[in-house]
C-alpha cells in the first residue's frame, strides 16, 4: 500500500482544496492518520474508497475521542545576549488548545486486502459546533457507530439517515464519554469502597454524634499520647 | 389447619402403607418440584443458565425445565446476568406481569449488585433495588451446580412457606404487593435509583 504521504498528496490532487495533514503516532503501534477538514471530508472519503489503487470499501470501526480544553508547553533553546556575551536560554511557550470532538474511522480494502488507513475529522468545539459531516453514505457500516458517538460523545452528523441516540434512553441528556461527564449519585449502599468510591460513599455515611473519640484512636497511638 | 400430626404416628402408619399429609404439605410439594422459569437471559450468566437446562446438568431433575416465554405462565425468574439501567424498567414490568405466587433469583455478582460494572453510569446496582429477590448466588458467572444449588434453596423456601396464620406466605397477604413501580427514564438516571419499599441496604455506620 502506498505510504500516508502519497495518498494525501494524491486526495489533494483529486478534491481540490481539501487540507489533509498527517498526525503522527509515536507510540509503539505507529499508526499515523489523516486530518481531514469538515468540508471536504465527504469528497476525500469518496476519493478513498472509488480510488482504483486505493479501493478502502470496509470501515470496520469509528469511534469518537474527546479532546477537553489544553495548554501545551513548549521549551526552546535560544541564543540571547545577556550582559554582552551570547549565552543559551530556555525560552517557555505557552499554546492555549480550545476543546473538540474527533471521529476516527479505520479503513480497509477487501479488494486489494490492505489497511488500515485511519482517517480523522475534528468538530469545531465541545458546545454549539459539534458537527460533522456523516459518512454513512459513504460507508454503510459507520451508520451505527456514528450513532454511538453521537450518543456517547454528542456529534452531531449531518447527513446521517437516523440520527437517535443507539445505547441510553432517548431521555437522557448528557454524554457519558465525554471527559467532563459525571455521572449520577447512586453511591449510597457501597458495602467496599475504596479510592474515589470511597469518596463518593462517604457523603451518604451517616453521622455518629454519640462516639467519644475512641474512634479517633489510630494504629501510632497519636490519640492516646496526647 | 388442625392440629400438626404426631411424627411417630405418621412413620408407624407408613409402615402399613397409610401416607398420611396435610393440604399444605401436599400443595408445597407439588409446587416445589414444578417451578416453571422465565425463559430470558442477560448476559453471559445465561449461558450457565442454558447448561443448567440442558442435558449435562439437567435442571429436569429438579422440576424446573419448563422455561417460559412468557411472564404470565412463569413461577420463578432467573435474573441472569448484568442489568443495564436501560434494561430495568422491562426486567420490573416482566416481573409485575408475572402471577402469583412467584420467585425471583438473582444470578451472579452483576445481578446482585452490579458487579465488575457496578461503577459504571449505565449498570443497575443490583436488581434487588426494585424487586423482592429471594435467592443470590454469587460468582461471576456462577457455576451450573451453583445455580441448581439455589434452586434447591428456593425448593426449600417454598416447602417451608405456611398457607395459613400470621406467618402465612406473602404472597398469600393481600396487603403486600405484587407489583411494583417501574422505574422511569430520566435525564440523567433511572427515577428513582432505588425503590425504597424494597430495597433496605444494612446501614453502616461509620465515623
Amino acid at each position: 500500500m502506498e505510504s500516508l504521504e502519497q495518498i494525501k498528496a494524491r486526495a489533494e490532487r483529486a478534491v481540490s482544496g481539501a487540507q489533509i495533514a498527517i498526525v503522527p503516532n509515536p507510540g509503539p503501534a505507529q499508526q499515523s492518520s489523516l486530518l481531514i477538514d469538515n468540508e471536504h471530508a465527504f469528497a476525500v472519503a469518496r476519493f478513498l474508497r472509488d480510488d482504483p489503487t486505493l479501493r478502502l470499501d470496509f470501515c470496520s470501526n469509528v469511534t469518537g475521542v474527546d479532546w477537553l480544553d489544553r495548554v501545551v508547553k513548549k521549551t526552546v533553546k535560544m541564543k540571547r545576549l545577556v550582559d554582552g556575551e551570547e549565552k543559551e536560554v530556555d525560552e517557555t511557550t505557552e499554546e492555549k488548545i480550545p476543546g473538540y470532538l474527533e471521529a476516527v474511522y479505520h479503513l480497509y480494502s477487501m479488494t486489494h486486502k490492505h489497511g488500515p488507513v485511519i482517517i480523522r475529522i475534528r468538530t469545531r468545539d465541545r458546545g454549539d459546533g459539534a458537527r460533522l459531516p456523516s459518512l454513512t453514505t459513504i460507508w454503510r457500516s459507520a451508520e451505527f457507530q456514528e450513532r454511538e458517538i453521537f450518543d456517547l460523545y454528542g456529534v452531531r452528523f449531518d447527513g446521517h439517515p437516523d440520527l437517535r441516540r443507539i445505547l441510553m434512553w432517548d431521555e437522557f441528556v448528557d454524554y457519558p464519554m465525554r471527559k467532563d461527564y459525571r455521572e449520577p449519585d447512586d453511591y449510597e449502599w457501597e458495602p467496599t469502597p475504596h479510592d474515589e468510591v470511597l469518596e463518593k460513599a462517604k457523603r451518604h455515611y451517616t453521622q455518629r454524634p454519640e462516639l467519644d473519640g475512641a474512634e479517633k484512636i489510630t494504629a501510632g497511638g497519636d490519640a492516646l499520647n496526647r | 389447619m388442625t392440629e400438626p400430626i404426631d411424627e411417630r404416628l405418621r412413620s408407624e402408619l407408613q409402615q402399613h402403607g397409610v401416607w398420611v399429609t396435610s393440604m399444605q404439605e401436599l400443595y408445597n410439594w407439588g409446587r416445589k418440584n414444578s417451578i416453571w422459569p422465565l425463559q430470558f437471559g442477560l448476559a453471559c450468566c445465561a449461558i450457565e443458565m442454558i447448561a443448567t437446562a440442558a442435558s449435562r446438568y439437567d435442571i429436569a431433575r429438579f422440576g424446573g425445565e419448563i422455561f417460559r416465554p412468557s411472564p404470565r405462565q412463569a413461577d420463578l425468574m432467573i435474573v441472569a446476568g448484568t442489568v443495564t439501567k436501560k434494561m430495568a424498567p422491562q426486567i420490573v414490568r416482566l416481573y409485575n406481569q408475572m402471577a402469583d405466587p412467584k420467585y425471583v433469583i438473582a444470578m451472579g455478582a452483576c445481578a446482585i449488585s452490579g458487579g465488575p460494572f457496578k461503577q459504571g453510569y449505565n449498570v443497575l446496582k443490583g436488581i434487588d433495588r426494585y424487586i423482592p429477590v429471594d435467592v443470590y448466588i454469587p460468582g461471576c458467572p456462577p457455576r451450573p451446580e451453583a445455580l441448581l444449588h439455589a434452586f434447591m434453596e428456593l425448593q426449600r423456601k417454598i416447602d417451608s412457606q405456611k398457607l395459613s396464620g400470621a406467618d402465612k406466605a406473602e404472597h398469600l397477604k393481600p396487603e403486600q404487593p405484587s407489583e411494583f413501580p417501574v422505574p422511569l427514564f430520566g435525564e440523567h438516571d433511572l427515577e428513582s435509583s432505588a425503590n425504597p419499599g424494597v430495597f433496605h441496604p444494612p446501614e453502616i455506620e461509620r465515623a
